[in-house]
């Protein structure tokens, strides 16, 4: 253990710990940018720099290692000055559009700028008149907000993507894909980890918000909304509720008030999902058919897979993600069900993703789905409505799609697939199967295994969130060195509860705070105190297969609930 | 967009020798940690310059993305990304040079030639680029072509330096 003093309070930490980390035990924040705690620790940006003895000059406590005996000086003149000064120097370039940036209010360097009393033309750069990059249909970059930060680079390289990465040198260093490609012809998957890593508001989702109120605005349009399991779990957030508050009736209430419209619950098709997938696998196993078989509910893994990896594609359950599930069973058995011209049924989902703007654009999907809001966009929404988030009274999802199984629920965080899974997959080889929990494919580990048997029939399952995670086990399978039955992967890191639609948080949480496991403990409570369990005990399961489907894996549900995908290989 | 990534000609790899060349080049160093600045050197000696193409199979070669092997290519002023002419022109703006007005020379020869300073002729015979002094600023302003070095030059003598490499080229 090493001793110290920071800001004369002494503290004690382990050998190698950094300044940062040191200051934090010691309650002392020092201002970073760059710095983004399990993503980015460069010292780059020059804001977290302290005076530390026997050290010349100021250093950056983010990548500075402590020492015995040492004293850190956070907050002298020296250090005031030079953070103003690299503020200053970064708002030179900065495209300064405050007002109305989807960020202000939210924004780091603003924060930043404000607390450091910059005077945000102190310097003048060079005109700023990059265009946008608008190629893709989840995210659009703005190169004159940014300022290098190379946090989106960080979080890009840690899903081993790397679509992005900083190009040229000095003065003219910008962060962009190879050749100046765009997004959309990169290697870019649409995971979004970008988004909610950059501290300022050079990336965001591409807002499909004033689609939705045109469609709500319309007379000849029904529309209906449903929303990802995780959104629950999140969209408080946006709202000032505590991480990890489950806000399910007031998400409700609010979106009901934003218009005519209908509200449901995704879980449902999360249970629609493994209904097939449950089925799937058996057949897969029974049948001696391509294993291990992949879940396909996360389109940036996905799209990862026809990019990266396109040998693994028979792999891929060829079962619809739930959002692309549930605008099929909409446009398909509740139009007919209701009378309603599907051409008149404009459906939304609201989900904590990216890829799923791009998923519900695909030509497989036949437009199903309208559009995909991400929490962030439906926040927005509430919050231009003018809705009293906090003062909602909680209120229920509409029918038919209102009630489903803690199975759906937990589909939001990683392993949670692979457990609803399970949960269906065990009684239909052993129908006296009663166990619900799988302990062993919970928590945020990046790769968890385990081996089950029933009836005989031995099942090897992997969980992997986070690409580079999902590349590990891919290349293992590759070597020999991995086997297994069944995979499930999540392309961001905790699953969907992390997802890059997903509110953005100050550093001052994300650094200090563990999001992936606060989030994903709402949904597994939701799960707990749900009365039903695995999917196939949802009455809205009886009732679409009864009335619609027949039986798992008929011929109706291939047409409406399955699709294929496309070897894309990409460099 | 570059157009240079969605040209047909730039998805080949050059000739036969030019591709078992770089396949070589890529085998024999990617155990080395740091070899990617060493490969894309050869690379650049084998075609002149690092096309998307080349930059593409260097990255698959190493497991690394393409924007890793594009940032180091675009970081460092010795790699180039655009191809060099047979003739390569290169015009000192060195201190010397310039205040003797070699920014003159540059805008002639550009002028002259058509293309910009970084850019190739299109039919591949000159290639523009400015350097920082070749050490010889007594005959400022100065340029090289090839390895010839011109000296004391004034704008109207670019066009006659310039037509005898295209004679020669008849």
């Amino acid at each position: 253990m090493v001793n110290l003093k920071i800001n004369n309070i002494p503290v004690t930490v382990p050998e190698g710990t950094t300044i940062l980390e040191a200051a934090r035990l010691a309650h002392v924040e020092i201002p970073t940018l760059c710095y983004l705690k399990d993503v980015a620790c460069v010292g780059s940006c020059r804001m977290c720099l302290v005076e530390a003895t026997g050290a010349r000059g100021l250093v950056a406590a983010c990548v500075y290692p402590v020492s015995e005996g040492m004293e850190v000086k956070t907050n002298t003149e020296k250090c005031r000055k030079s953070r103003k000064m690299s503020l200053e120097l970064l708002l030179s370039k900065h495209k300064k559009e405050c007002l109305a940036c989807e960020r202000a209010g939210n924004c780091e360097l603003q924060r930043l700028s404000t607390e450091y009393g910059c005077d945000p033309n102190h310097f003048e750069g060079e005109p700023l008149d990059h265009p946008l990059d608008e190629s893709a249909p989840y995210v659009v970059r703005d190169r004159d907000k940014c300022i290098n930060c190379n946090r989106c680079v960080a979080a890009c390289k840690k899903q081993s993507v790397g679509a992005i990465g900083p190009i040229g040198r000095g003065y003219n260093v910008h962060v962009g894909s190879a050749f100046e490609m765009s997004l959309m012809e990169s290697v870019c998957v649409g995971c979004g980890q970008c988004i909610v890593a950059c501290p300022v508001g050079a990336l965001k989702e591409r807002t499909t918000v004033d689609s939705v109120w045109e469609a709500i605005a319309d007379p000849e349009k029904k529309v209906v909304f449903f929303t990802a399991p995780s959104v629950r779990a999140t969209l408080g957030e946006a709202f000032g509720l505590p991480v990890g508050t489950n806000v399910e009736g007031k998400m409700v209430a609010a979106i009901r008030r934003l218009g005519n419209v209908e509200v449901f619950n995704m879980d449902v098709t999360a249970d629609l999902t493994i209904m097939e997938e449950a089925y799937e696998l058996v057949s897969r196993i029974k049948n001696g058919e391509t294993l291990p078989m992949f879940t396909s509910c996360c389109p940036g893994w996905v799209k990862f897979v026809e990019q990266k990896y396109p040998d693994f594609i028979p792999n891929l359950s060829t079962c619809k993600s739930p959002q692309e599930m549930f605008g099929a069973l909409l446009k398909t058995y509740y139009c007919e069900k209701n009378g309603i011209d599907p051409k008149n049924l404009y459906v939304v989902s609201v989900i904590p993703c990216t890829a799923k703007k791009y998923e519900c654009t695909r030509p497989e999907m036949n437009g199903e789905v309208d559009t995909a809001l991400t929490t962030r966009e439906l926040a927005r929404m509430i919050k231009t409505a003018g809705i009293k988030f906090a003062d909602l009274p909680d209120e229920e999802f509409d029918n038919p799609f209102a009630t489903a199984t803690g199975g759906g629920a937990i589909f939001g965080a990683t392993g949670g697939v692979m457990e609803a899974a399970l949960r269906v997959a065990a009684k239909l080889l052993d129908g006296n199967f009663e166990v619900v929990d799988f302990p062993e494919v919970r928590g945020t580990s990046p790769i968890k295994e385990a081996t089950y048997s029933v009836a005989g029939v031995t099942v090897r399952v992997a969980v992997a969130s986070g690409l580079a995670n999902a590349a590990e086990i891919l290349d293992g399978i590759k070597a020999g060195t991995r086997h297994y039955d069944f995979v499930e992967i999540m392309a961001c890191p905790g699953g969907c509860v992390n997802g890059g639609g997903q509110p953005t948080l100050p550093d001052s949480v994300r650094n200090n705070v563990n999001l992936k496991g606060l989030r994903a403990k709402a949904l597994y409570s939701a799960d707990k105190e749900n009365t039903l369990r695995a999917s196939d005990e949802s009455p809205v399961m009886a009732q679409v297969y009864g009335e619609y489907f027949g039986s798992q894996g008929s011929h109706k549900a291939h047409e409406v609930l399955h699709t294929h995908y496309t070897a894309n290989k990409r460099i | 967009m570059n157009n240079e990534a969605n040209c047909t000609a730039c998805q080949s790899l050059g000739t036969p020798e030019q591709e078992a060349q770089l396949h070589a080049v890529i085998e024999e160093s990617k155990s080395t940690p740091g070899c990617l600045m060493h490969i894309l050197q050869e690379a650049q000696a084998i075609y002149g310059y690092l096309p998307i193409q080349v930059q593409k199979t260097i990255a698959e070669g190493l497991g690394k993305s393409l924007s890793d092997v594009y940032g180091v290519a675009t970081f460092y002023s010795q790699f180039s990304l655009t191809p060099k002419g047979k003739h390569r022109v290169s015009v000192c703006l060195g201190t010397a040079c310039y205040v003797k007005g070699s920014d003159k020379i540059l805008e002639e020869v550009e002028k002259q030639l058509g293309i910009k300073c970084g850019e190739c002729t299109a039919d591949g015979l000159f290639s523009i680029d400015s350097c920082r002094c070749v050490g010889a600023c007594g005959l400022a302003p100065v340029m090289m072509i090839g390895e010839e070095v011109y000296g004391k030059l004034t704008p109207d003598k670019v066009k006659g330096i310039l037509d005898s490499y295209r004679e020669e080229q008849k």
